[in-house]
């Protein structure tokens, strides 16, 4: 009982911190804080996913930009291709009444039926797994750095094509993507007097996502993919069947990506093909090795932070500069994260504060 | 328990083991002693799964384990202690444990006798796994694999790096081991602590099986004294 508690404590003073912002920012008269709060809420959610993949299994993965775009564009092709030419009416009937479909009318009062978001949504999580098994199949199966190279190239495929291609609006991307909505009064769209419904939501799939960690992360599996981390030869000594671990967490860690990519395409209305850019894969991964890499709390907090400041545009022209130069400092003067640097630096200011002294015990 | 015919591996171009055969009966302590790059290593992690074999048999209980997953041997209680030890570092004494029992549903249990054999670990249980002495560290190896509950132990160069007073607990403990009903494969560059524990010894010699027999048969063997014993022996034996 005690245990659970402790447990369940984090969960709770989260979703206190969620409500304590939320009202703050209301009673500041700061509103339009939530619309990037919001966009960096489900950013937050890729290096999330990402964390998995890099701290905890050791993979680098270069694509998810490109992995957050294929879920993305799949909801905002889906949603707004009008299938109201290409079916028979009772067709039209029978799909919408299942709840597949969704008729409307367009601005000029012509027929529009599109697949409704809620098959779009399951469509993108499903191609985006997909197409995280194929390119990681071959990848996982060798130790190394594969993974990285295939994705780099992957999430640089995938730019070029949104860019070159009119099925994906060129460099306009796709626009005019319906709002979804999930519940009675529960809907992911920009709307104005729809902001705090939406920040509840980025919320909600983010409190999701980080209890779904935690516990997959404390679990026999999460145990394993750390020990892949530091000895693969040991773990599959121990009996761990490494390149499919790899794989499952690689592929999560895809669809968690295109599932925020989704959100935030019906949130934006739309979707561009800078989503898929090797910067913003660049930044997800900046992000992970500066929360500390195996560490989901510290790719949260410092995510979420830079990513709400980055789309403020507090850092103005030096945006990309930033996250650059905060990768470089990470790698070369805290590769375990910062906060393991300010730990080591604090003992070794006051060398008495060691109390069970893990390290400083002398070898029998 | 364990037999195997003709087994050859390698890495690329380059083939290690040539061709060995040998066999490890139920409740037997075996050992396999050769000296640096002799394809030691290589044969166990063949046994294990870890490196392809390119040719010949290997078979447990009868049954051919060639080329099936490490984690199929692991499930089937054939465990090894690699070499090197290769604890998870990062992790804690704990966690490595339980990663030893990854395999093994009854894995809390087996903790709990294992560190009934080795109190220290207690100690250590939320240190992380690099920052154990180097015998404390060995302990931990054995350890883990005894979480796993093996029936056939490998071993690889258990005495590798050890103080001598640490290598001589090392082999108390797999003398304990037989006593358990625990089959063992060693694999030791020290043949002199080898001799010590095991029924019997293959001695491998750049990849080829050159000789086999009782500890106390190659112990007189000339060959054997120049090859592994070194020149000072007979004066510390006798």
């Amino acid at each position: 009982m005690r245990a659970a508690v402790r447990h369940a404590l984090p969960m709770i003073a989260m979703t206190a911190g969620v409500v304590a912002l939320q009202l703050v920012i209301s009673a500041a008269d700061r509103q339009f804080y939530m619309t990037q709060l919001v966009m960096a809420l489900y950013y937050t959610i890729v290096v999330m996913g990402l964390c998995l993949v890099m701290g905890y299994a050791g993979q680098v993965s270069l694509g998810h930009g490109g992995f957050f775009a294929l879920g993305g564009y799949t909801s905002a092709i889906l949603t707004t291709r009008n299938l109201a030419a290409h079916l028979r009416p009772e067709t039209l009937q029978t799909l919408e009444r299942i709840g597949l479909l969704w008729s409307r009318t367009d601005l000029y009062g012509a027929p529009l039926a599109t697949l409704a978001p809620w098959p779009a949504f399951v469509a993108a999580l499903l191609l985006t797994g997909a197409v995280a098994l194929i390119l990681g199949f071959p990848a996982l199966r060798l130790k190394g750095h594969y993974l990285a190279m295939a994705t780099l190239g992957f999430g640089l495929i995938v730019y070029r094509m949104l860019l070159g291609s009119a099925f994906t609006g060129y460099a306009d991307g796709i626009t005019g993507v319906p709002p979804w909505r999930l519940a009675p009064g529960v809907t992911v769209s920009g709307a104005m007097d729809n902001r705090i419904v939406n920040y509840y939501i980025a919320c909600g799939f983010l409190l999701f996502v980080l209890w779904f960690l935690r516990n997959l992360t404390g679990s026999r599996h999460g145990r394993a993919l750390r020990s892949i981390h530091d000895s693969e030869t040991a773990a599959k000594a121990m009996g761990v069947n490494t390149p499919r671990l790899k794989l499952q967490a690689f592929v999560i860690s895809a669809v968690l990506a295109a599932a925020a990519g989704s959100f935030l395409t019906h949130f934006n209305g739309g979707i561009g093909p800078s989503e898929a850019d090797a910067m913003k894969s660049v930044r997800y991964l900046t992000l992970v090795a500066a929360g500390g890499m195996a560490n989901i709390w510290g790719a949260m907090g410092v995510s979420l932070a830079l990513t709400f400041l980055s789309l403020r545009g507090v850092f103005g022209v030096y945006d990309h500069a930033v996250f650059g130069g905060l990768l470089i400092v990470i790698v070369s003067v805290a590769p375990n994260g910062p906060g393991r640097w300010v730990a080591d630096l604090l003992r070794r200011r006051r060398p008495t504060v060691r109390s069970s002294g893990a390290a400083a015990e002398p070898a029998t | 328990m364990l037999r195997i015919r003709n087994l050859r591996c390698g890495y690329g171009n380059l083939e290690v083991v040539h061709g060995a055969s040998l066999h490890v009966e139920r409740g037997e302590i075996v050992g396999l002693i050769g000296a640096n790059g002799a394809g030691k290593t290589s044969l166990l992690n063949a046994i294990m799964g870890l490196l392809p074999p390119r040719e010949g048999s290997i078979e447990l209980d009868g049954v051919s384990i060639a080329r099936q997953p490490v984690w199929h041997g692991v499930a089937h209680s054939l465990v090894l202690v690699p070499e090197g030890r290769q604890l998870f570092s990062a992790m804690t004494v704990a966690d490595n444990l339980l990663m030893g029992g990854y395999r093994n549903p009854d894995r809390d249990q087996a903790i709990a006798q294992a560190l009934d054999r080795f109190p220290r670990l207690r100690e250590r249980w939320r240190q992380p796994a690099g920052t154990l002495s180097g015998g404390e560290q060995q302990m931990l190896a054995i350890a883990r694999a005894l979480v796993a509950r093996p029936r056939l132990l490998l071993l690889d160069e258990p005495s590798m790096g050890l103080a001598p007073l640490m290598v001589k607990e090392v082999f108390e403990v797999i003398a304990e081991l037989r006593r358990k009903g625990v089959t063992v494969f060693l694999v030791e560059q020290n043949a002199m602590a080898a001799f010590g524990v095991t029924d019997r010894v293959y001695v491998l010699e750049t990849g080829d099986i050159v000789m086999e027999g009782r500890p106390d048969d190659l112990l007189h063997n000339p060959e054997v004294k120049r090859a592994y014993l070194g020149k000072g022996f007979r004066n510390v034996w006798e």
